[in-house]
Protein backbone atom coordinates (compact mmCIF):
# COMPACT_ATOMS: atom_id res chain seq x y z
CA UNK A 1 0.00 0.00 0.00
CA UNK A 2 1.17 3.44 -0.87
CA UNK A 3 0.41 5.49 2.21
CA UNK A 4 0.61 8.79 0.37
CA UNK A 5 -2.30 7.78 -1.79
CA UNK A 6 -5.62 9.37 -1.05
CA UNK A 7 -8.90 7.56 -1.03
CA UNK A 8 -8.79 6.16 -4.54
CA UNK A 9 -12.34 4.96 -4.77
CA UNK A 10 -13.59 8.52 -5.11
CA UNK A 11 -12.22 9.36 -8.51
CA UNK A 12 -13.68 12.85 -8.39
CA UNK A 13 -11.26 13.97 -5.75
CA UNK A 14 -8.01 14.99 -7.30
CA UNK A 15 -5.23 13.00 -5.74
CA UNK A 16 -3.87 15.02 -2.90
CA UNK A 17 -0.39 14.54 -4.28
CA UNK A 18 -1.26 16.64 -7.29
CA UNK A 19 -2.60 19.30 -4.97
CA UNK A 20 0.53 19.23 -2.91
CA UNK A 21 2.56 19.79 -6.05
CA UNK A 22 0.36 22.74 -6.93
CA UNK A 23 0.96 24.26 -3.51
CA UNK A 24 4.67 23.67 -3.31
CA UNK A 25 5.88 26.65 -5.37
CA UNK A 26 3.94 29.11 -3.22
CA UNK A 27 5.74 30.71 -0.29
CA UNK A 28 4.18 30.38 3.10
CA UNK A 29 2.70 33.85 3.14
CA UNK A 30 -0.84 34.82 3.89
CA UNK A 31 -0.96 37.07 0.85
CA UNK A 32 -0.57 33.98 -1.31
CA UNK A 33 -3.94 32.67 -0.24
CA UNK A 34 -5.93 34.08 -3.12
CA UNK A 35 -3.40 33.25 -5.87
CA UNK A 36 -3.28 29.67 -4.54
CA UNK A 37 -7.04 29.35 -4.52
CA UNK A 38 -7.18 30.73 -8.06
CA UNK A 39 -4.61 28.24 -9.25
CA UNK A 40 -6.47 25.34 -7.68
CA UNK A 41 -9.78 26.41 -9.10
CA UNK A 42 -8.23 26.79 -12.53
CA UNK A 43 -6.96 23.22 -12.34
CA UNK A 44 -9.92 21.53 -10.74
CA UNK A 45 -12.85 23.77 -11.52
CA UNK A 46 -13.74 24.29 -7.87
CA UNK A 47 -12.43 24.35 -4.32
CA UNK A 48 -13.02 21.04 -2.59
CA UNK A 49 -12.98 20.77 1.22
CA UNK A 50 -9.80 18.67 0.89
CA UNK A 51 -8.15 21.40 -1.13
CA UNK A 52 -9.11 24.09 1.35
CA UNK A 53 -7.77 22.01 4.21
CA UNK A 54 -4.47 21.54 2.44
CA UNK A 55 -4.17 25.23 1.67
CA UNK A 56 -4.88 26.03 5.31
CA UNK A 57 -2.16 23.66 6.42
CA UNK A 58 0.30 25.02 3.89
CA UNK A 59 -0.23 28.62 5.00
CA UNK A 60 -0.68 27.92 8.69
CA UNK A 61 -4.17 29.41 8.87
CA UNK A 62 -7.42 27.63 9.69
CA UNK A 63 -9.67 26.03 7.13
CA UNK A 64 -12.41 28.33 8.40
CA UNK A 65 -10.31 31.32 7.44
CA UNK A 66 -9.63 29.92 3.98
CA UNK A 67 -13.32 29.32 3.52
CA UNK A 68 -14.19 32.77 4.87
CA UNK A 69 -11.89 34.50 2.41
CA UNK A 70 -12.82 32.31 -0.55
CA UNK A 71 -16.54 32.75 0.02
CA UNK A 72 -16.14 36.53 -0.16
CA UNK A 73 -15.37 36.29 -3.88
CA UNK A 74 -17.86 35.32 -6.54
CA UNK A 75 -15.12 33.73 -8.60
CA UNK A 76 -14.73 30.74 -6.30
CA UNK A 77 -17.06 27.79 -6.36
CA UNK A 78 -17.36 25.12 -3.71
CA UNK A 79 -19.10 22.54 -5.84
CA UNK A 80 -17.71 20.77 -8.88
CA UNK A 81 -19.10 22.23 -12.10
CA UNK A 82 -21.88 20.13 -13.61
CA UNK A 83 -21.72 18.34 -16.94
CA UNK A 84 -24.00 21.04 -18.26
CA UNK A 85 -23.14 24.50 -17.04
CA UNK A 86 -25.91 27.04 -16.90
CA UNK A 87 -24.94 30.66 -16.53
CA UNK A 88 -27.68 33.20 -16.04
CA UNK A 89 -26.78 36.79 -16.79
CA UNK A 90 -27.64 39.34 -14.14
CA UNK A 91 -25.93 42.31 -15.75
CA UNK A 92 -27.87 45.57 -15.72
CA UNK A 93 -29.90 44.95 -18.86
CA UNK A 94 -30.81 41.39 -17.88
CA UNK A 95 -31.52 42.46 -14.34
CA UNK A 96 -34.09 45.04 -15.39
CA UNK A 97 -35.98 42.58 -17.58
CA UNK A 98 -36.16 39.89 -14.93
CA UNK A 99 -32.91 37.92 -15.06
CA UNK A 100 -33.57 37.04 -11.43
CA UNK A 101 -36.76 35.28 -12.44
CA UNK A 102 -34.89 33.17 -14.97
CA UNK A 103 -32.27 32.30 -12.39
CA UNK A 104 -34.93 31.44 -9.85
CA UNK A 105 -36.64 29.20 -12.43
CA UNK A 106 -33.49 27.22 -13.09
CA UNK A 107 -32.82 26.98 -9.37
CA UNK A 108 -36.30 25.76 -8.57
CA UNK A 109 -36.49 23.27 -11.43
CA UNK A 110 -33.11 21.79 -10.54
CA UNK A 111 -33.56 22.05 -6.80
CA UNK A 112 -30.26 23.84 -6.24
CA UNK A 113 -29.07 27.38 -5.60
CA UNK A 114 -26.67 29.31 -7.80
CA UNK A 115 -23.12 28.20 -7.23
CA UNK A 116 -24.30 24.64 -6.64
CA UNK A 117 -24.41 21.43 -8.64
CA UNK A 118 -27.16 18.83 -8.80
CA UNK A 119 -26.32 15.65 -6.84
CA UNK A 120 -26.03 13.69 -10.12
CA UNK A 121 -23.48 16.29 -11.32
CA UNK A 122 -25.53 16.86 -14.47
CA UNK A 123 -26.18 20.58 -13.98
CA UNK A 124 -24.63 23.53 -12.24
CA UNK A 125 -26.14 27.00 -12.12
CA UNK A 126 -24.21 30.23 -11.80
CA UNK A 127 -25.00 33.89 -11.99
CA UNK A 128 -22.74 35.98 -14.14
CA UNK A 129 -22.40 39.67 -14.81
CA UNK A 130 -22.96 41.09 -18.28
CA UNK A 131 -22.10 38.62 -21.03
CA UNK A 132 -22.21 41.31 -23.69
CA UNK A 133 -25.40 40.72 -25.63
CA UNK A 134 -27.75 43.04 -23.80
CA UNK A 135 -30.07 43.34 -26.81
CA UNK A 136 -31.06 39.72 -26.19
CA UNK A 137 -31.82 40.22 -22.50
CA UNK A 138 -32.58 38.27 -20.43
CA UNK A 139 -29.80 35.93 -21.42
CA UNK A 140 -28.71 32.50 -20.24
CA UNK A 141 -25.66 30.64 -21.48
CA UNK A 142 -26.02 26.92 -21.38
CA UNK A 143 -22.77 25.12 -22.12
CA UNK A 144 -21.63 26.92 -25.27
CA UNK A 145 -25.02 28.11 -26.47
CA UNK A 146 -26.37 31.57 -25.81
CA UNK A 147 -30.12 31.70 -25.26
CA UNK A 148 -31.65 35.14 -25.66
CA UNK A 149 -35.03 36.52 -24.62
CA UNK A 150 -35.28 33.92 -21.91
CA UNK A 151 -38.61 33.10 -20.36
CA UNK A 152 -39.73 30.52 -17.80
CA UNK A 153 -41.14 28.35 -20.59
CA UNK A 154 -37.74 28.35 -22.26
CA UNK A 155 -36.10 27.25 -19.03
CA UNK A 156 -38.40 24.28 -19.05
CA UNK A 157 -37.67 23.67 -22.73
CA UNK A 158 -33.90 23.67 -22.25
CA UNK A 159 -34.01 21.24 -19.35
CA UNK A 160 -36.51 19.04 -21.14
CA UNK A 161 -34.19 19.01 -24.16
CA UNK A 162 -31.35 17.65 -22.04
CA UNK A 163 -33.63 15.11 -20.48
CA UNK A 164 -34.80 13.82 -23.86
CA UNK A 165 -31.26 13.74 -25.17
CA UNK A 166 -30.13 11.77 -22.14
CA UNK A 167 -32.94 9.26 -22.50
CA UNK A 168 -32.22 8.85 -26.21
CA UNK A 169 -28.58 8.11 -25.48
CA UNK A 170 -29.49 5.61 -22.81
CA UNK A 171 -31.87 3.86 -25.17
CA UNK A 172 -29.21 3.72 -27.86
CA UNK A 173 -26.72 2.34 -25.39
CA UNK A 174 -29.16 -0.33 -24.29
CA UNK A 175 -29.91 -1.27 -27.87
CA UNK A 176 -26.23 -1.48 -28.68
CA UNK A 177 -25.58 -3.65 -25.65
CA UNK A 178 -28.48 -5.98 -26.30
CA UNK A 179 -27.44 -6.00 -29.98
CA UNK A 180 -23.90 -7.08 -29.19
CA UNK A 181 -25.18 -9.81 -26.91
CA UNK A 182 -27.21 -11.40 -29.62
CA UNK B 1 -4.93 58.79 34.72
CA UNK B 2 -6.60 61.73 33.02
CA UNK B 3 -9.45 64.02 34.04
CA UNK B 4 -12.30 64.68 31.66
CA UNK B 5 -15.91 65.82 31.68
CA UNK B 6 -18.72 63.59 30.52
CA UNK B 7 -22.22 65.06 30.37
CA UNK B 8 -21.12 67.80 32.77
CA UNK B 9 -19.69 65.37 35.28
CA UNK B 10 -15.98 65.37 36.04
CA UNK B 11 -14.47 61.89 35.93
CA UNK B 12 -11.06 60.26 36.20
CA UNK B 13 -10.07 57.73 33.61
CA UNK B 14 -7.30 55.39 32.62
CA UNK B 15 -5.99 56.51 29.19
CA UNK B 16 -5.63 52.90 28.15
CA UNK B 17 -9.37 52.41 28.18
CA UNK B 18 -11.79 53.39 25.47
CA UNK B 19 -14.14 56.27 26.05
CA UNK B 20 -17.01 53.80 25.81
CA UNK B 21 -15.65 51.87 28.78
CA UNK B 22 -15.05 55.05 30.74
CA UNK B 23 -18.66 56.10 30.23
CA UNK B 24 -19.96 52.69 31.22
CA UNK B 25 -17.70 52.62 34.30
CA UNK B 26 -19.26 55.92 35.34
CA UNK B 27 -22.79 54.68 34.98
CA UNK B 28 -23.52 56.30 31.62
CA UNK B 29 -25.20 53.93 29.21
CA UNK B 30 -23.86 54.00 25.66
CA UNK B 31 -25.69 51.81 23.16
CA UNK B 32 -23.23 49.34 21.64
CA UNK B 33 -23.21 45.88 20.14
CA UNK B 34 -19.81 45.14 18.73
CA UNK B 35 -17.40 46.22 21.47
CA UNK B 36 -15.73 44.00 24.04
CA UNK B 37 -13.24 45.50 26.44
CA UNK B 38 -10.63 42.85 25.61
CA UNK B 39 -10.44 44.21 22.08
CA UNK B 40 -7.28 46.11 21.27
CA UNK B 41 -8.55 47.07 17.84
CA UNK B 42 -12.35 47.31 18.04
CA UNK B 43 -14.08 46.94 14.67
CA UNK B 44 -16.51 49.81 15.34
CA UNK B 45 -18.96 48.11 13.06
CA UNK B 46 -22.30 48.56 14.82
CA UNK B 47 -22.17 52.38 14.60
CA UNK B 48 -24.17 52.80 17.77
CA UNK B 49 -21.72 54.11 20.33
CA UNK B 50 -21.39 57.67 19.05
CA UNK B 51 -20.58 60.57 21.36
CA UNK B 52 -19.69 64.20 20.73
CA UNK B 53 -16.30 65.43 21.79
CA UNK B 54 -15.74 69.18 22.06
CA UNK B 55 -13.32 70.32 19.37
CA UNK B 56 -13.99 67.41 17.03
CA UNK B 57 -16.09 68.31 13.98
CA UNK B 58 -18.31 65.21 14.04
CA UNK B 59 -19.57 62.66 16.54
CA UNK B 60 -17.11 59.78 17.00
CA UNK B 61 -17.60 56.13 17.89
CA UNK B 62 -16.62 56.07 21.56
CA UNK B 63 -15.27 52.52 21.36
CA UNK B 64 -12.35 53.82 19.29
CA UNK B 65 -11.75 57.06 21.13
CA UNK B 66 -9.25 57.33 23.95
CA UNK B 67 -9.99 59.63 26.85
CA UNK B 68 -7.66 62.63 27.15
CA UNK B 69 -6.90 65.26 29.75
CA UNK B 70 -9.49 68.03 29.74
CA UNK B 71 -11.70 66.34 27.18
CA UNK B 72 -15.34 67.45 27.17
CA UNK B 73 -17.74 64.72 26.10
CA UNK B 74 -21.48 64.73 25.54
CA UNK B 75 -23.27 61.43 25.12
CA UNK B 76 -26.88 62.58 24.78
CA UNK B 77 -27.08 65.31 22.15
CA UNK B 78 -29.81 65.27 19.55
CA UNK B 79 -27.24 64.60 16.83
CA UNK B 80 -25.89 61.56 18.66
CA UNK B 81 -29.33 60.17 19.30
CA UNK B 82 -30.33 60.64 15.69
CA UNK B 83 -27.29 58.71 14.49
CA UNK B 84 -27.98 55.97 17.00
CA UNK B 85 -31.63 55.67 16.10
CA UNK B 86 -30.80 55.43 12.39
CA UNK B 87 -28.12 52.82 12.97
CA UNK B 88 -30.46 50.77 15.11
CA UNK B 89 -33.30 51.01 12.62
CA UNK B 90 -31.00 49.86 9.84
CA UNK B 91 -29.98 46.88 11.94
CA UNK B 92 -33.58 46.06 12.75
CA UNK B 93 -34.61 46.27 9.12
CA UNK B 94 -32.28 43.32 8.53
CA UNK B 95 -33.47 41.35 11.54
CA UNK B 96 -36.28 38.86 11.84
CA UNK B 97 -37.85 40.23 15.00
CA UNK B 98 -39.71 37.45 16.76
CA UNK B 99 -38.93 38.04 20.41
CA UNK B 100 -41.65 35.84 21.77
CA UNK B 101 -40.07 32.78 20.18
CA UNK B 102 -36.48 33.85 20.71
CA UNK B 103 -34.32 32.38 23.45
CA UNK B 104 -32.72 35.81 24.00
CA UNK B 105 -36.03 37.44 24.84
CA UNK B 106 -35.64 39.87 27.78
CA UNK B 107 -31.86 39.72 27.85
CA UNK B 108 -31.27 40.89 24.30
CA UNK B 109 -29.12 43.94 23.60
CA UNK B 110 -31.29 44.95 20.67
CA UNK B 111 -34.38 45.08 22.86
CA UNK B 112 -32.47 47.04 25.47
CA UNK B 113 -31.09 49.59 23.09
CA UNK B 114 -34.41 49.98 21.29
CA UNK B 115 -36.08 50.72 24.59
CA UNK B 116 -33.36 53.17 25.59
CA UNK B 117 -33.59 55.05 22.31
CA UNK B 118 -37.36 54.89 22.10
CA UNK B 119 -37.31 53.04 18.80
CA UNK B 120 -39.88 50.34 17.99
CA UNK B 121 -38.46 46.92 17.19
CA UNK B 122 -40.27 46.99 13.87
CA UNK B 123 -39.44 50.43 12.51
CA UNK B 124 -42.01 51.57 9.98
CA UNK B 125 -39.68 54.01 8.34
CA UNK B 126 -37.63 51.28 6.67
CA UNK B 127 -38.78 48.37 4.61
CA UNK B 128 -37.53 45.06 5.94
CA UNK B 129 -34.53 43.92 3.95
CA UNK B 130 -35.32 40.89 1.82
CA UNK B 131 -32.59 38.48 2.77
CA UNK B 132 -32.26 34.89 1.77
CA UNK B 133 -30.19 32.50 3.81
CA UNK B 134 -30.31 28.82 4.40
CA UNK B 135 -32.45 28.96 7.56
CA UNK B 136 -30.17 27.85 10.36
CA UNK B 137 -26.84 26.14 10.51
CA UNK B 138 -25.93 23.56 13.04
CA UNK B 139 -22.53 23.18 14.52
CA UNK B 140 -22.03 20.22 16.86
CA UNK B 141 -22.11 22.72 19.71
CA UNK B 142 -24.49 25.45 18.69
CA UNK B 143 -27.11 26.56 16.24
CA UNK B 144 -26.67 29.75 14.27
CA UNK B 145 -29.57 31.81 12.98
CA UNK B 146 -28.48 34.24 10.25
CA UNK B 147 -31.76 36.14 10.48
CA UNK B 148 -31.02 37.13 14.05
CA UNK B 149 -27.32 37.87 13.61
CA UNK B 150 -26.33 41.54 13.74
CA UNK B 151 -22.83 40.70 12.42
CA UNK B 152 -21.16 42.32 15.40
CA UNK B 153 -18.26 39.85 15.23
CA UNK B 154 -18.06 39.25 18.96
CA UNK B 155 -18.36 35.48 18.66
CA UNK B 156 -15.54 35.42 16.12
CA UNK B 157 -13.37 37.57 18.34
CA UNK B 158 -13.79 35.48 21.49
CA UNK B 159 -13.33 32.25 19.56
CA UNK B 160 -10.09 33.44 18.05
CA UNK B 161 -8.86 34.73 21.35
CA UNK B 162 -9.58 31.54 23.21
CA UNK B 163 -8.42 28.95 20.68
CA UNK B 164 -5.66 31.02 19.14
CA UNK B 165 -6.84 30.10 15.65
CA UNK B 166 -10.58 30.54 15.45
CA UNK B 167 -13.28 28.12 14.44
CA UNK B 168 -15.63 30.93 13.47
CA UNK B 169 -15.28 33.39 10.64
CA UNK B 170 -17.34 35.77 8.56
CA UNK B 171 -18.21 34.27 5.20
CA UNK B 172 -19.66 35.64 1.96
CA UNK B 173 -20.24 39.37 1.73
CA UNK B 174 -22.60 42.31 1.59
CA UNK B 175 -26.20 41.43 2.30
CA UNK B 176 -25.27 37.72 2.24
CA UNK B 177 -22.67 37.96 5.01
CA UNK B 178 -22.97 35.32 7.70
CA UNK B 179 -20.95 33.90 10.54
CA UNK B 180 -19.67 30.56 9.39
CA UNK B 181 -17.18 27.79 9.91
CA UNK B 182 -15.46 25.26 7.74
CA UNK B 183 -17.17 22.00 6.92
CA UNK B 184 -20.88 21.76 6.37
CA UNK B 185 -21.70 19.99 9.62
CA UNK B 186 -18.71 20.36 11.79
CA UNK B 187 -16.45 17.31 11.83
CA UNK B 188 -14.18 18.91 9.25
CA UNK B 189 -14.06 22.14 11.15
CA UNK B 190 -10.99 23.20 13.11
CA UNK B 191 -11.31 21.67 16.58
CA UNK B 192 -13.84 23.45 18.77
CA UNK B 193 -13.12 23.79 22.49
CA UNK B 194 -16.82 23.46 23.33
CA UNK B 195 -16.33 26.38 25.69
CA UNK B 196 -19.55 28.08 24.72
CA UNK B 197 -17.89 31.50 24.81
CA UNK B 198 -19.26 32.40 21.40
CA UNK B 199 -22.80 31.77 22.57
CA UNK B 200 -22.21 33.86 25.68
CA UNK B 201 -20.66 36.69 23.68
CA UNK B 202 -23.64 37.02 21.36
CA UNK B 203 -25.55 40.15 22.34
CA UNK B 204 -28.71 38.91 20.61
CA UNK B 205 -30.35 35.57 19.96
CA UNK B 206 -28.31 34.44 16.96
CA UNK B 207 -26.37 31.66 18.67
CA UNK B 208 -28.08 28.97 20.64
CA UNK B 209 -26.13 26.34 22.49
CA UNK B 210 -26.88 22.66 22.13
CA UNK B 211 -26.82 20.42 25.21
CA UNK B 212 -23.04 20.09 25.05
CA UNK B 213 -22.53 23.68 26.07
CA UNK B 214 -25.63 23.95 28.18
CA UNK B 215 -23.85 21.86 30.80
CA UNK B 216 -20.52 23.65 31.22
CA UNK B 217 -20.23 22.38 34.82
CA UNK B 218 -20.25 18.82 33.66
CA UNK B 219 -17.74 19.50 30.95
CA UNK B 220 -15.39 21.15 33.42
CA UNK B 221 -15.86 18.37 35.94
CA UNK B 222 -15.40 15.53 33.50
S1 LIG C 1 -32.55 38.67 18.88
FE1 LIG C 1 -33.48 40.14 20.32
S2 LIG C 1 -34.71 41.52 19.05
FE2 LIG C 1 -34.23 39.71 17.82
S3 LIG C 1 -35.98 38.37 18.11
FE3 LIG C 1 -34.44 37.77 19.64
S4 LIG C 1 -35.00 38.94 21.48
FE4 LIG C 1 -36.06 39.90 19.75
S1 LIG D 1 -23.74 35.37 16.00
FE1 LIG D 1 -24.12 36.89 17.64
S2 LIG D 1 -22.05 37.42 18.37
FE2 LIG D 1 -21.79 36.43 16.38
S3 LIG D 1 -21.74 38.11 14.90
FE3 LIG D 1 -23.88 37.38 15.01
S4 LIG D 1 -24.84 38.69 16.53
FE4 LIG D 1 -22.63 38.93 16.79
S1 LIG E 1 -19.43 49.66 19.96
FE1 LIG E 1 -18.52 51.27 18.88
S2 LIG E 1 -19.20 50.94 16.86
FE2 LIG E 1 -20.02 49.18 17.92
Amino acid sequence: MDAARPNENDDNVTPLKVLAATLAPFDVKRENLIPILQTIQEKEGYLSPEAMKMVAKHLGVTASEVYGVASFYNQFRFHPPGKHQIKVCLGTACHVVGGEIILENFERKLGIKHGETTPDREFSVDRVACVGCCALAPVAIVDETTHGHMAPSKVEGILLGFQIEKERKEREKEQRESGSQQ
Amino acid sequence: MVKLTIDGKEVQADEGKSLLEVCTDNGIFIPSLCFLKEMTNPPASCRLCFVEVEGLPKPVPSCRQSPAEGMVVRTDTELVRRLQRSALQLLLSAHHVDCRNCHANKRCALQNIAKFLGVGLKPKRLEPLAMEFPQEREHPNFIYDPYKCVLCGRCIFVCRKRTGYGVLTFARRGIDTVVSWFGADGPDSPPCDRCGECVNACPVGALKSKETVQAPMEAAGA
